[in-house]
């Protein structure tokens, strides 16, 4: 019974201007089976999610569901065929009670057999374990006994297939529990269940079989209990692009007995980073590793103050300044490329021209305007330094790839002259050559002296470049790596090594 | 030439409103657009447009910038005007003889009051987080009354030269007062977007906010600046308005007139949502309501029935003007240049094809 295929996805593509987002991806879900589906960010896994669900179309490939082959146009199709989804936000309306919650929007009739419904809730609800009433409103539910319902909600009808995107990243490890309990009850009715997690503990706990993606491509389908850990981590972070392995790495000619270009000591911010201190000398370039949610962007954020910072404090050449406001960052100095572009970074209807020039019109200040001349002039030098392909200056930067988009955002910090330029993932989601081109620039940027931090999910990319590797786990430092002999495993090593310890925690 | 129809793309929707309402004029008869001269001022309905919209013109550059940044409306703007107005007059009459500087003074005061009110609406948008419209809204009920108050309980007149001249015509100028401060205000505003990164800033805030705090723009000071500008927009249309009116009525005075200048900024091809915003377009769009007002007139349509005609034409135009008839039109025109352009190339076949078509 286990091998019985239930899903079987074969040589799948789908583009993105600018990305190819997945690149002949095969999948296989099997009947009565916990899947996880690992990747860092970028690596597919939401695209692969949304193609099975009907949210997007495939480029190419062949899609069966029990042996008959499905092209799901919209979300609602791929359900009608039993394809249940719950996200990591749980969309059910908070005012409305557990059982309307359930059957909401389900019945094809303008009239709702109240007592019918509350009665059917309370069987599936018994039946799954879950426990909450019928009637009780859903906002008085825990968080965990809310995705239970989103769960309940999904495979209410004849479902075959259950899609958990990051189910547990709200839940503490009792809920988390509660929730493998359901899971497995799922299994031994023969749903298959796909999983995507952030927590490696947790994919060997429940699941069976892991298929792990990395750049839109298929690394492979392993059984779980065949990989360690650490082959997992090595899977997912990759070695690709051997063709820039032999960039020369800078190393900081000053030592570490001069004053830091940036220091701070115990700094911390709202969004939960343990204090920390951190330096980085003139011309250095040092980096954040650690996996998601291990509180590497929320570092870079406190130390621009992207966020609200709580406490510490921060020196720059060794003098005490104030850094409580991203214009108060700038002023000093300081840029940082966002994690996010899309949200934090494009100002998506203005010009390249207006997108290159924003922050340093922010630095001159409200009064003393740039000139439409000086600003094309400017943009116009950034995009060839850059090698930005846009038509004009004046086209919307909307209108660009993943790539060039990030080239107009590092363009806009570059035309700052930082001495300190903090780049976080800037080379997420965008094509592989835009990304070596921006390791060569980093590297470049620091033989004439600026000082960066580069985070990426990468660990090779960052080997490449950092002379200087800070490993995060849970909100803070674990580990400081140092030294020109760096190897990945090394680093892996390391955060499986820190993974480990919480788990003995 | 190409560049010229780039730069004024954003106006093809208010140029072709104003367009299409001088033709249905012209239609009913060219002597609509004659101006002559009456005792050494221009007169005629060309003028009485541009006299009339003055109000409205001044306001919706105001909302334009509201809109753009807090990404809402202000609602309160009559009512701001009734109050900034209301002491205008209060300080006017109480001096014992009204000079120059009497007018001044009252004007700045007044200004000064739109300014608070602007910052009330202000405060409430950009720190409190309320949405721009419910914010407003409680000047937009409260207002009225307030200036009720400063009234005294009455509607003062303004009888006195100066407030004739400013509200009518100076003698020796052809052109009427309110038509020259219009324009003086415009040129005040190109002065102050030429000057500062204001557009920058405010287009930046209205698109993502987000993106803009993180490149060192306060979102918060620059949405409470534009309400501090509406503000001010709407003491000088009231200052215009109570001049012109030649007394106060704090019930009547510029009564609705921020559906007008909503409308105009929507005419004016600006989102409502926010964002990137032509101030150009909302001038034009001002106009646009006026001549509107007065063609519906001319066509001798009931008074009763003329807000009808109104929004049927308002309607007409926003689907017109939709993101949707825009794809559709933007999607036929790719079609038929890309026929053209293959009928260019391969001139025989596509003759044929072409021929086969019509037959």
């Amino acid at each position: 019974m286990l091998s019985e295929t239930l899903l079987e996805m074969t040589d799948i593509s789908k583009s993105f201007p600018g990305v190819k987002a997945l690149d002949g991806v095969d999948f296989k879900l099997r009947k009565g089976e916990i899947h996880a589906l690992m990747g860092e960010n970028g690596a597919g896994k939401s695209t692969l999610i949304k193609v099975i669900t009907g949210v997007y179309e495939k480029d190419a490939g062949l899609i069966t569901l029990q042996g008959e082959s499905i092209h799901f146009k919209t979300p609602e199709e791929a359900q009608n065929k039993g394809i249940g989804t719950v996200y990591q936000e749980i969309m059910l309306c908070p005012n409305l009670t557990v059982a309307e919650n359930m059957f909401i929007g389900r019945s094809h009739t303008a009239l709702v057999n109240w007592k019918q419904m509350n009665e059917k809730a309370a069987q599936l609800l018994a039946s799954l374990g879950i426990p909450a009433s019928p009637t009780q409103e859903l906002s008085s539910c825990s968080i965990a006994v809310q995705q239970m319902i989103a769960i309940a909600r999904a495979v209410d009808m004849d479902c075959k297939i259950l899609i958990l995107d990051e189910p547990t990243s709200s839940l503490d490890e009792d809920e988390v529990h509660k929730l493998f309990a359901l899971m497995r009850q799922l299994k031994g009715r023969g749903v298959g269940i796909i999983f995507i997690t952030h927590f490696l503990q947790q994919v060997y706990e429940i699941s069976d079989r892991i298929t792990v993606l990395r750049n839109g491509k298929l690394v492979g389908e392993y059984e779980t209990s065949a990989l360690s850990q650490f082959e997992l981590i090595a899977k997912m972070l990759g070695n690709e692009l051997e063709d820039i392995s032999k960039l020369k790495k800078h190393e900081p000619v000053a030592s570490d007995s001069t004053t830091p270009v940036f220091e701070c000591i115990g700094l911390s911010s709202s969004k939960g980073v343990r204090p920390f201190n951190f330096t980085i000398q003139k011309g250095e370039v040092n980096g954040f590793a650690g996996l998601l949610g291990s509180g590497r962007s929320e570092s870079v954020r406190a130390i621009f103050a992207a966020d609200k910072v709580t406490g510490g404090e921060v020196k720059i050449h060794g003098k005490r300044v104030k850094i409580k406001t991203p214009l108060q960052a700038i002023q000093h100095g300081i840029g940082y490329l966002p994690e996010d572009r899309k949200d934090d970074g494009l100002i998506a209807d203005l010009s390249v021209r207006d997108n290159i020039i924003l922050t340093l019109q922010v630095m001159k200040g409200f009064f003393k305007p740039l000139s439409l001349k000086q600003a094309q002039a400017f943009a116009q030098e950034y995009i060839q330094k850059l090698n930005i392909k846009t038509p004009t200056p004046n086209t919307p930067i909307r209108s660009l790839s993943g790539g060039n988009q990030q080239k107009v955002i590092l363009a806009r910090w570059l035309l700052t002259h930082p001495e300190y330029l903090i780049l976080d993932e800037p080379t997420r989601g965008i094509d592989v050559g835009t990304k070596v081109e921006i390791q060569k620039l980093v590297l470049k940027l620091a033989s004439e002296g600026m000082s960066l931090t580069f985070i990426s999910s990468e660990i090779d990319e960052m080997l490449r470049t950092c002379s200087h590797l800070i490993v995060m786990k849970d909100r803070q430092i674990v580990a400081q790596l140092k030294g020109t002999e760096l190897t990945e495993n090394d680093v892996m090593n390391v955060i499986a090594q820190g993974g480990k310890n919480t788990c003995a925690k | 030439m190409r560049k010229v129809i780039k730069n004024v793309s954003h106006l093809v929707l208010p140029l072709s409103v104003l367009t299409l309402l001088v033709i249905i004029n012209l239609i009913k008869g060219a002597d609509y657009f004659y101006i002559t001269m009456v005792n050494g001022a221009l007169y005629g309905n060309i003028p009485n447009i541009l006299f009339g919209a003055s109000e409205l013109v001044i306001l919706s550059i105001g909302m334009t910038l509201v809109t753009a940044a807090s990404r809402g409306q202000d609602i309160s703007i009559g009512e701001t005007a009734t109050i900034t107005s209301a002491v205008f007059v209060l300080y006017v009459l109480q001096a014992q003889e009204v000079t120059l500087l009497t007018i001044v003074i009252g004007f700045l005061l007044s200004c000064v009051a739109g300014l608070l009110l602007g910052a009330f609406n202000g405060t409430l948008v950009s720190v409190f987080k309320v949405q721009p419209m419910v914010a407003s809204l409680i000047l937009f009920t409260g207002g009225r009354s307030i200036a009720f108050m400063i009234d005294g309980k009455l509607s003062p007149i303004l009888a006195n030269d100066l407030s004739n001249k400013i509200g009518t015509v100076i003698p020796g100028v052809p052109i009427q007062t309110p038509i020259i401060l219009t324009v003086l205000f415009i040129v005040f505003v190109a002065v102050v977007f030429k000057t500062t990164t204001l557009r920058l800033y405010v287009e930046s805030v209205g698109i993502n906010p987000n993106a803009a705090r993180l490149n060192g723009i306060n979102p918060k000071k620059i949405i409470f600046i534009t309400f501090l500008i509406m503000g001010f927009c709407s003491a000088v249309a009231g200052f215009i308005a109570v001049n012109k009116a030649g007394r106060h009525d704090s019930v009547n005075l510029l009564k609705l007139i921020m559906m007008d200048a909503i409308l105009a900024v929507a005419i004016g091809g600006n989102s409502l949502g926010g964002g990137k915003f032509s101030i150009s377009g909302s001038i034009i769009g001002a106009y646009t309501i006026e001549m509107l007002n007065r063609t519906l007139l001319r066509l001798e349509i009931d008074p009763a029935m003329i807000k009808v005609f109104k929004a049927v034409f308002i309607i007409i135009l926003m689907v017109v003007a939709s993101p949707v008839v825009r794809l559709y039109i933007s999607r036929t025109m790719d079609k038929i240049r890309a026929w053209r352009s293959a009928a260019g190339r391969a001139p025989i076949p596509t003759t044929r094809a072409a021929g086969k078509k019509e037959q």
